[in-house]
């Protein structure tokens, strides 16, 4: 009796295998729905949105939807402007953070520990707090309304998180390529160049994609700072779309199809990658 | 020639230099700069009073402000988050890190939300609630069941969702649920995916049931991984800003405001410098409080 019980494994109960895949596409529905609802909206006419056609493909697909999106709705602009806002933070956020994480990892010094839970403190701090003197400080040098206004700012809170990861994978070089780098007589800086650097590569990928999504989806600095047009990134410029030109649905869907097209797109073709540097973050921390 | 030591010190002080200017600058001395500004009584224009703690004491006793609101609908939200937000991450992760057909695709576009801006969520879902043509009352008219929420809800013409100071808070919640089941999913899943495969399999040998596998085995070895869910689930729910501006605004009648949106309206239209300081200090203080409280309560179980 004994012999069989030790080999038996549990027969899953039969109905849980189709309970689950309930479950799931239950969830993949209400998951998917809002969003295939979007991208249809977005080329009808208001007709067809409140009840000729509610939840199906458009009967005529109005593509000019998406230009009176472009043109009227100066989609085009807050697309450039956001572009330019989220690279700029990244290769300063890139820059300063592989910078001081090289300082706390390969370099030995008392403090650095220290130093490495000071900058920490940026995972919890909610950096709305930060607001009203950055705020103030950029008025006073005339710096609202620019790209600088929102660079700096998103670069230094997207450090935190930068520096976790990069240390993380840092950590994981092996210090022997230190030492033969300094036999080779590189120096400190050397060795940061030389070797330190394009063995980062995956970790700077991370970091990318990660503070990208920040910069390109921030809300209440940019609100804040860049009120004028001419600098608005999308999700400002989205949000005040809405004062203007809510009688018109079709157009307001391309606007937010504009605003998300390419991170699903980019999505589909590096899902893993952007996974994984969600997780990396979060599962070191 | 410069001893071995000013190299060090120079090259340590130079690799730290740009990321010390942002973090120090950008971050640390405004958070200071708040503490010291709720500290006064101040326009942002002329003559700074200071007035110690008054602001404090004003923030946590005035109607007007109605700060506990504030602070009792965010907490509101992030039980929500703990207690419906969760558990449904946590199912999706375990039935996906079991290994089904299906597993990377089903991950893959429950995630996806995570991605897209807050803000085009937001107006995603002002469309899904719109009274008149939203696609949620139009399926209820559908149903035939709009009249029937009407009566629990007390709406007159349509049910106004957003409108509704009954059940705006909950509508706010449903995006916010929408959009980072997804993320959490994913950290957990990542968790489940860890469990050794030896430790599973023994288990089955011995006779567990795929649920109890699932007590026994992987929840507790994910425990850091829901501690993590847990603090980031409670902290956004603190500083939760994106989706309430665009949806509501704390509207209708402060019945969906939180501490950021107060905070804004503090400052930006209200001109109170430094009351909205305060409130970004009493920000500051639940986040880490939070944190450390949860924190705890984790290590006091182990």
């Amino acid at each position: 009796m004994s012999e069989t019980k030790v080999y038996t494994i549990k027969k899953t109960n039969k109905f849980i295998k189709p309970l689950v895949y309930t479950l799931l596409a239950i969830w993949t529905i209400i998951n998917v729905f809002p969003i295939y609802w979007m991208f249809t909206f977005s080329l009808k006419n208001n007709d067809e949105i409140f009840g000729d056609n509610i939840a199906g493909l458009p009967k005529n697909w109005l593509w000019e939807n998406y230009s009176r999106a472009m043109s009227g709705g100066k989609m085009g602009l807050y697309f450039t402007n956001s572009i330019i806002i989220s690279v700029a933070a990244i290769i300063l956020t890139l820059i300063a953070a592989v910078m001081a994480t090289y300082a706390m990892s390969r370099i030995v010094w008392k403090g650095r520990k220290l130093m490495n839970k000071f900058f920490m403190l940026g995972l919890t701090i909610p950096i709305h707090s930060a607001i009203l003197p950055v705020y103030m400080t950029l008025k006073k040098v005339h710096m609202l309304n620019s790209y600088q206004a929102l660079i700096i700012p998103y670069a230094a809170f997207s450090l935190a998180m930068a520096i976790l990861i990069c240390m993380g994978f840092m950590d994981d070089i092996p210090i022997e390529l230190d030492e033969a780098a300094r036999i080779d007589g590189c120096g400190t800086w050397g060795t940061f160049f030389k070797i330190i650097v394009p063995l980062m590569t995956p970790a700077l990928s991370t970091v990318g994609i990660y503070t990208f999504l920040q910069c390109w989806n921030e809300l209440m600095f940019a609100t804040i700072f860049n009120s004028r047009t001419q600098f608005k990134t999308l999700p400002a410029g989205i949000n005040e779309l809405f004062g203007t030109h809510t009688t018109d649905w079709g157009p307001v869907g391309a606007a937010l199809v504009v605003a998300t097209f390419p991170t699903l797109l980019v999505y589909v073709f590096l899902s893993k990658k952007i996974q994984s540097s969600f997780m990396a973050g979060a599962i070191k921390g | 020639m410069h001893n071995k030591k000013f190299i060090k010190v120079r090259d340590i002080t130079l690799f730290l230099l740009p990321a010390l200017l942002l973090f120090v600058g950008v971050l640390i001395a405004p958070i200071l700069m708040s503490g010291y500004y709720s500290l006064f009584d101040w326009n942002g224009m002329g003559d700074r009073t200071f007035v110690g703690l008054a602001n404090y004491k004003e923030l946590f006793t005035s109607i007007d402000i109605n700060f506990l609101l504030a602070l009792r609908n965010s907490l509101l939200l992030a039980v929500l988050s703990v207690f419906l937000q969760l558990p449904l991450s946590l199912a999706l992760a375990l039935a996906l890190g079991k290994g089904i057909k299906g597993e990377r695709l089903f991950l893959s576009v429950f995630f996806a939300p995570v991605l897209i801006s807050t803000v085009v969520i937001g107006q995603l879902w002002l469309k899904i609630y719109n009274p008149d043509y939203g696609l949620l009352n139009s399926l209820l008219r559908a149903l035939d069941l709009e009249d029937n929420i009407m009566r629990w809800t007390g709406d007159t013409k349509d049910v106004l969702w957003l409108g509704n100071v009954k059940i705006a808070l909950g509508a706010v919640f449903v995006p916010t649920l929408w959009q980072y089941v997804g993320y959490h999913m994913l950290l957990m899943y990542a968790g489940v995916k860890g469990v050794p495969v030896d430790l599973r399999e023994a288990a089955m040998l011995d006779g567990a049931s795929s649920g109890q596998v699932n007590r026994y085995i992987v929840l507790p070895y994910i425990k850091p991984i829901i501690k993590i869910s847990i603090i980031f689930a409670v902290t956004g729910s603190l500083k939760s800003f994106d989706l309430i501006y665009v949806l509501t605004n704390g509207g209708p009648l402060h019945s969906t405001e939180v501490p950021s949106t107060l905070m804004i309206s503090m400052m930006f239209l209200r001109n109170r410098y430094g009351m909205g300081s305060t409130i970004a200090v009493m920000l500051i203080i639940l986040c880490f409080a939070f944190a450390l409280l949860i924190g705890a309560a984790f290590r006091k179980e182990d």
